[in-house]
């Protein structure tokens, strides 16, 4: 049989590779959040007040929701950068359609955000899946149009607060069990995307295909439907948090979350999903944004200048993805593992 | 004459696998000489080596005399070895010129690369080769065989005294083929020394002076070449003892389940015809490029044949993609199973349930207590060693990642299965296990279709052998009396087809 086999109880079986790498990159993260959560409170104790942390949790509501959408892309080996411009886009219609047809149910606004985000994220996965194009190239472009689109529609002008419905700024907010309903919508993300990855044959599929294209064709896996799919997911969140971001800063204007991609692909990087694909979680991903949403609200509080933090927060994306990437490396290269005993019956 | 460059008891060992073991190896001044041997003999590994891409784990490298190493293929480049590989390795988008002495670009006195020496002596190499291709042309315009010229004129421009060819003739017509003889006398005339690789016999022994017969990683004969006979060589490259490796457990055979008849793609094979019975073993013999993995993939609907009709169970079927193949009770085990079968970062348990996902959920939703039974029945069936069901597929050993992928295959419930190479590169206490393995499959009655390029495997496995050449039929033959010999030359197209 195979020369590394039974090698003696001490070599017994510990889990390694890349998913329990996954694992443990997730308890890192967690470490991680922990120390810097502990370091902040050194300087400004009240930043871990769990009222402030619950703040800094529905401030990061957003965030999570689209890296979850992006892991999706992500994990199949292709990248969406247009999610800020869908946001910006959906939230501009959904602005227009609040300030000048107020009658409107907001069930039917949100709604529609889902339905229009997810055509623009099937707009990025067809191109992609039919017409060949690499998805950096192709989501480079629907981002400029997407947001040129936005600026189409409103004529460059500004929705401001005044202009919206009391319910289409009050329904994220209202709180529920000590927590904004943003906040209670991010869980619920979490949870079906949880679902979803874990339970569905599209998430199956989604890291079959990233993992080993070939091998996902030849389990008769269609690798473009599938990477579509995971674009149209990307773009239903998107479309989603178009509404929120809107009702959140109470605000729809063209430049709405300009640049926000890159947060959103930083958390997902952060939170150890692979850019090359097949590798990637849930708790990952959410660990990843929260990261990232603590150090955006915490930089301000210890007095750090706007510019400062600019350039900490990159550093700090840098240092957690040269991490990941070394524990990636390590767990890639335990190929040969010894490997004990054959699977017992029940 | 002396040697210009003698191997002495080269070794190479991979995991599980001897690749080469103490083989000998002389190459002489201007003469050419063949090595020969069955795909897996170790020729490759062989060139490898000499091309400094791998080390030796023992044994000796001597030119002129003197031992040298090769740390690095720059090492073996200063030692004026030169390999033309069978797949050229070359730039799409830089100019023929840029191609020929990419790495070693002639410099002017600033340091800076002096293109106008790149191309007067680009040309003057094309010339010397009658080479009707400009050094300006991107590479990407040429075609296969002009290719070929550029990659002779990149290795004739480092000024080797060896010249490797592995299979230089495989994608070449009949003329350029005549045209690379021609260059390979120059470059005999010249007094370099060339090893030349191929399966074509009458080649070898039009243009070599020399042979080296290389079976199971060992050096089995050498001579003259005027001196053998084709029988000899052949006999040389399989002769061993096979019936006792490759036991196939007599199975009853019956009604014809898959029916394939005419099929024929574009570019890769043509007007195919033969029946698959239910327990049966239909082996597929050829050479490396014959066209019977792309005939399997057009068969399992990943590209679409041009002509032809496929019955599964007397129904004719139209297998537009793999799924349709699969719902239709088809599968394909394909070769390299790294590449093509797991999805390494996958748990186990999950790669076993990739292709039947619906038979382990309900409403949509994968059950994963359902589908870690399913996953159980074949890892228990199959004597898996693993931690877990929920280890990544890629921390497994090789024979162990080869019975996940066959545990996935299985548990989509198939009529009718090919494998593709299914024993390469592993060791042989898996290998005899995959064959047990695949005699218990065609016993339960599925259709088993193997396609191996070792002869012992073949021989001992297959109930009837269906060889091709060159995208056709060579050959189909029963079990009953087969040789080796009879396969080899059905597949090299030597004394004629055998039909």
């Amino acid at each position: 049989m195979d020369t590394p086999e039974n090698t003696g109880p001490d070599e017994l079986p510990r889990r390694f590779g890349p998913i329990a790498s996954l694992v443990r990159r997730e308890l890192l993260l967690v470490g991680a959040v922990l120390v810097l959560l502990a370091l902040i409170a050194i300087r400004f104790p009240a930043f871990v007040t769990p009222a402030n942390l619950a703040s800094v949790f529905n401030d990061t509501s957003i965030l999570i929701i689209m890296a979850l959408g992006q892991a999706a892309v992500i994990i199949t080996r292709s990248i969406d950068l247009s999610v800020a411009a869908n946001v910006a886009l959906t939230g501009m219609t959904v602005a227009l359609l609040n300030a000048h047809v107020p009658e409107l149910p907001l069930l039917l606004l949100v709604a529609l955000a889902f339905l229009q985000g997810l055509v623009l994220g099937a707009v990025n996965g067809f191109l992609v899946w039919k017409v060949g194009i690499p998805s950096i190239v192709v989501t480079l472009g629907t981002l400029t149009i997407y947001r040129g689109l936005a600026f189409v529609l409103s004529g460059g002008a500004w929705i401001n607060s005044f202009q919206f419905s009391a319910g289409f700024l009050g329904v994220p907010r209202a709180e529920f069990l000590h927590l904004p309903l943003l906040s209670w919508l991010a869980v619920a993300v979490v949870a079906a995307t949880t679902l979803v990855f874990d339970r569905t044959s599209i998430g199956r599929a989604w890291f079959a295909v990233g993992g080993n294209p070939t091998a996902a064709v030849y389990a008769g896996i269609d690798a473009g439907r599938t990477r579509f799919l995971a674009f149209c997911f990307s773009g239903l969140l998107s479309g989603l948090c178009g509404y929120l971001w809107v009702s959140r800063y109470a605000v729809a204007y063209v430049d709405v979350a300009s640049g926000f991609e890159l947060d959103v692909i930083a958390a997902c990087v952060i939170g150890g999903v692979s850019i090359a694909g097949g590798i990637g979680s849930v708790g990952g991903t959410v660990l990843g944004a929260l990261f990232l949403g603590i150090i955006k609200n915490a930089l301000p509080v210890v007095n750090v200048s706007p510019f400062a933090q600019m350039a900490i927060s990159g550093a700090i994306i840098i240092a957690a993805v040269t991490l990941n990437t070394r524990a990636e490396r390590k767990g890639g290269r335990i190929i040969l593992r010894p490997q004990v005993a054959a699977i017992p019956a029940e | 004459m002396a040697p210009l460059l003698q191997l002495r008891g080269i070794s190479k060992f991979f995991p599980g696998v001897k690749a080469l073991e103490g083989v000998e190896l002389t190459l002489r001044p201007g003469r050419v000489t063949a090595l020969i041997g069955e795909n897996g003999a170790g020729k490759s590994t062989l060139v490898k080596i000499l091309t400094g891409i791998y080390q030796p784990d023992a044994g000796e490298i001597l030119i002129e005399g003197r031992k040298v190493h090769f740390d690095t293929p720059e090492a073996a480049q200063r030692a004026r070895i030169t390999a033309i590989h069978q797949e050229t390795v070359l730039f799409d988008e830089l100019s023929v010129a840029e191609n020929i002495y990419l790495g070693h670009a002639p410099k002017n006195r600033f340091g800076l690369v002096n293109w106008a020496a790149i191309r007067a002596r680009s040309m003057a190499l094309l010339h010397s080769l009658d080479a009707p291709i400009k050094a300006t042309m991107l590479l990407k315009n040429l075609s296969i065989a002009q290719r070929h010229l550029v990659a002779i004129a990149r290795a004739l421009s480092v000024d080797s005294n060896v010249v490797i060819m592995d299979e230089p003739t495989a994608a070449l017509s009949h003329k350029e083929v005549e045209d690379l003889f021609r260059i390979l006398a120059r470059l005999k005339a010249s007094g370099k020394a060339i090893l030349f690789i191929s399966h074509k016999f009458e080649e070898l022994h039009r243009v070599a002076d020399d042979y080296v017969v290389f079976r199971d990683g060992r050096t089995i004969g050498a001579g003259r070449m005027a001196d053998a006979t084709h029988g000899e060589l052949v006999h040389m490259m399989v002769g061993r003892e096979v019936d006792q490796v490759f036991p196939k457990a007599p199975a009853t055979i019956g009604a014809a389940i898959l029916s394939v008849k005419g099929y024929s793609h574009p570019t890769e094979f043509d007007n195919i015809s033969f029946d698959l019975r239910k327990g049966e073993i239909l082996g597929v013999y050829g050479l490396v490029g014959a066209g019977r993995s792309e005939l399997c993939q057009s068969l399992f609907g990943m590209t679409h044949p041009s002509a032809g009709s496929v019955a599964i169970d007397g129904t004719f079927v139209s297998i537009r993609s793999a799924a349709d193949a699969i719902k239709a009770g088809l599968v394909y085990v394909p070769e390299e199973r790294g590449r093509h079968g797991a999805v390494l970062a996958m748990p186990i348990v999950e790669n076993v349930t990739l292709g039947s996902l619906g038979a382990v959920s309900q409403r949509g939703f994968i059950r994963a207590a359902e589908e870690f039974k399913l996953a159980r029945h074949y890892a228990q069936r199959f004597d898996l060693r693993a931690s877990s069901l929920s280890q990544p597929v890629g921390t497994l050993s090789g024979g162990n990642q080869q019975k996940v992928v066959i545990g996935k295959w299985l548990a989509t419930k198939p009529k009718v299965i090919f494998l593709d190479e299914p024993t390469k590169g592993i060791d042989i206490g898996s290998k005899s296990a995959v064959h047990a393995f695949m005699s218990e499959l065609a016993g339960q009655g599925l259709a088993v279709l193997m396609i191996s390029s070792e002869l012992p495997e073949i021989l001992g496995m297959a109930d009837r052998v269906l060889v091709m050449k060159e995208g056709r039929m060579a050959g189909f033959f029963d079990r009953e009396g087969l040789t080796a010999e009879t396969l080899v030359q059905a597949a090299t197209g030597n004394m004629g087809a055998l039909r």
